[in-house]
């Protein structure tokens, strides 16, 4: 009996009995289902927060003053800020950088944010000013859509320049264009509108209701003091980020007299934690939902099991005219591999409507890859064919005269 | 080796024993039975209930094995046959008919016939034409699409004979095959029968009536598993005789009743 054959011969059996074909199916449709969403959501969301991890500019080290451990959207927030930065290191490790007496760093920036209200005659916002270097857009990835940035001579005079969030400038004057040249306050100091940045967000949060001065402004005018929350340094490449790492610390060490008074934020480090707690959660789904897989397979092992003591005399007589073991192995093994692939496909399909209906319904990214898919078919025709087997040779192993006399 | 194969019985038995061993019981349903049975023979097995026919039956068709004894199907030994080489015996060498039990119920005539087609590997042409070629010589050419089911019990016994014919085997067993049907119905399984042993067919067949042996050419009594008697019929009954009797018979009560 060739393949072709036990195919047609499984089919039959399983089209004779639809109702309980389908019921047997279910099981393996909702496991593979299942693991196929869950997936979907779990690579969604690593896509997701990757992707806003890269545009917050690549290979760049954050050092921030006290211990702190990394965390996404770079929150920059020691815990017990043992000794301030200020200006003068960063402007001495621009020197050395300029010097390249520290190789391989490409830009040196630094930022100071506080809190206030901007005002445009009667209208008012909240928001956050970013006195910073004009090396910034190209750090963090972040440009002006209209106008310009400050350069590096508003940043030495203090020039009284500011670069408004695209949210903040549509507050305030409705359109991007309306706001430039035009004079807005900033507490109670008056700044010049030389740009608007164009949109853009981080992990949910938008990032438009930033204003940028240059820090140097942001320190003599706004603040009053001469700390900076933070040193930015860009790498060529990632792959330069480990030996810059070293520089930096040498640097800082010796600056702050200890190595527990700065921390370096690696973005390639965020970016590894993130992969990791990501693919340790999909895992986890793939998981648990996996087990709502297995419990189909078991399902399909139990009707197996059924339908080989109720056709125990249809072996016997399949035996008695010449059928091999392993033509009535082969029989059940087709049975319960096709239904677990049918299951499996029909599987597959619901779960990639219901990634649909998951990034429809919630704000929550979904991605589902063919090496799921496929990975979940696979797995669902794997568990066919092993709770198939078990069955299956027991049928194959039925002694004909017994099978033929079973009542 | 040809000349050779001439010579060799199609069947021989030498004290073949059955014991079914139990908690508590011990039957002894064949006792060193021993007998040949030559190519295109015709042998009716009879013998009171539980005297160990079908234990026998299923013994000659490899459905069961002796619990001692030795059987040669055409010269092999069959206790030396694995699990594969009994398959292929039993789909090439024999050909089983039931008392009951005989047709898949989900399959039609057609494709329960085709079964040791399928399993021998014939392709689908060759089957299709020698499927319709038996239904034909049993006479059930229009019933091929029929499950058994919508099948009379001579229509079923006679589809299970093709089915018996189909690989054209050296020996056609079959167990009380017109146990359950009228006289009627027997005799147009007995004509199938005597048709094919014409032809040169080596049938063994069990049944209890003396009036179905008489269609054979030898009868073999059995009693308490012992074989006691070894006979030849002498006035054979011809089943085609007999149908022209029935229908004869017919005729008159029909003509009685419409008196
Ligand atoms: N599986 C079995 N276990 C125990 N005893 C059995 C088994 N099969 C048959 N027997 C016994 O073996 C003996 C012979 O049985 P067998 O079926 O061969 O009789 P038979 O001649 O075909 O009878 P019948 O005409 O009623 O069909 C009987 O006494 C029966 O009870
Ligand atoms: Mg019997």
């Amino acid at each position: 009996m060739n393949f072709y054959e036990s195919l047609r011969t499984a089919l039959s059996s399983l089209t004779a009995n639809k109702l309980r074909s389908i019921l047997t199916m279910l099981g393996v449709i909702i496991g593979v289902a299942a693991v196929v969403s869950m997936v979907s959501l779990g690579q969604g969301t690593r896509m997701q927060i990757t992707e806003q991890i890269g545009e917050l500019g690549s290979n760049v080290l954050t050092v921030v003053p006290g211990r702190t451990r990394p965390r996404p959207g770079m929150a920059v927030q020691a815990a017990q800020p043992s000794r301030d930065f200020n200006y003068q290191m960063y402007s001495d490790l621009k020197h050395m950088v300029e010097e390249e007496y520290i190789p391989d760093i490409i830009r040196v920036g630094s930022e100071i944010n506080s809190s206030s209200i901007v005002t445009f005659q009667r209208e008012n916002i909240r928001s956050t000013v970013v006195g910073t270097t004009p090396n910034y857009p190209d750090i963090q990835n972040f440009f002006p859509q209209t106008g310009r940035f400050f350069t590096s001579f508003e940043l030495e005079n203090a020039s009284r320049v500011i670069v408004l969030g695209k949210t903040v400038a549509e507050e305030l004057f409705g359109t991007s264009t309306n706001a430039l040249g035009k004079n807005v306050r900033v507490g109670n100091v008056s700044f010049t509108i030389i740009g608007v940045m164009e949109p853009k967000s981080a992990f949910g949060r938008d990032l438009g209701d930033r204003v940028f001065v240059p820090i140097t402004t942001a320190q003599r005018r706004l603040t009053g003091v001469r700390t900076i929350q933070s040193i930015t340094v860009q790498t060529a490449t990632a792959a330069d980020t480990r030996p810059v790492t070293s520089y930096i610390e040498g640097f800082f060490t010796r600056r702050l007299g200890g190595d527990d008074q700065y921390s370096i934020i690696n973005q390639q480090d965020i970016l590894d934690t993130i992969d990791q707690v990501t693919g340790t959660v999909t895992l986890l789904l793939a998981g648990i939902t996996g087990i709502s897989l297995l419990v189909g397979g078991i399902g399909i092992m139990n009707i197996m099991l059924v339908s080989v003591t109720e056709r125990t005399r249809e072996i016997g007589l399949r035996k008695a005219i010449g059928a091999r073991p392993s033509d009535i192995m082969t029989q059940f093994i087709i049975e319960s591999s096709t239904l677990s692939g049918l299951g499996g496909i029909i599987g597959i399909m619901l779960g990639v409507l219901g990634s649909i209906v998951i990034s429809r319904l919630s704000d929550m990214t979904t991605l589902v890859s063919l090496e799921s898919a496929v990975i979940a078919f696979l797995v669902a025709v794997g568990v066919g064919l092993f709770f198939g087997i078990f069955p299956a040779r027991r049928a194959s192993r039925l002694d004909p005269i017994t099978a033929l006399r079973y009542e | 080796m040809k000349e050779n194969q001439l010579n060799v019985p199609v069947i021989r038995i030498d004290s073949i024993s059955k014991v079914y061993r139990g908690e508590g019981f011990e039957v002894h349903a064949l006792r060193e039975v021993s007998f040949n049975v030559e190519k295109g023979d015709f042998v009716a097995v009879m013998g009171p209930s539980g005297s160990g026919k079908s234990t026998l039956l299923n013994i000659l068709g490899c459905l069961d094995r002796p619990t001692s004894g030795t059987y040669f199907i055409e010269g092999e030994a069959v206790s030396k046959l694995n699990e594969k080489a009994l398959a292929r015996t039993r789909n090439r060498r024999i050909g089983f008919v039931f008392q009951s039990f005989n047709l898949l119920p989900r399959l039609t005539a057609f494709q329960n016939v085709e079964l040791p087609l399928i399993y021998k590997g014939i392709g689908r042409s060759t089957r299709t034409e020698v499927v319709r070629r038996y239904l034909g010589a049993v006479g059930l050419a229009d019933r091929m699409e029929n499950r058994p089911n919508q099948l009379s019990g001579g229509q079923v016994q006679r589809v299970a004979i093709a089915r018996a014919l189909v690989n054209e085997p050296s020996i056609i067993l079959a167990d009380e095959p017109t146990g359950n049907l009228d006289s009627r119905s027997g005799e147009e399984v007995m004509k199938i029968f005597q048709d094919f042993n014409d032809q040169g067919k080596t049938i063994i067949l069990v049944t209890h009536e003396d009036d179905i042996a008489r269609h054979a050419r030898r009868i073999l009594k059995f009693r308490d598993g012992s074989l006691i008697a070894d006979e030849v019929v002498n006035e054979r009954l011809r089943a085609d005789d007999r149908i022209q009797e029935i229908e004869e018979n017919e005729h008159v009560q029909e003509a009685e009743m419409a008196q």
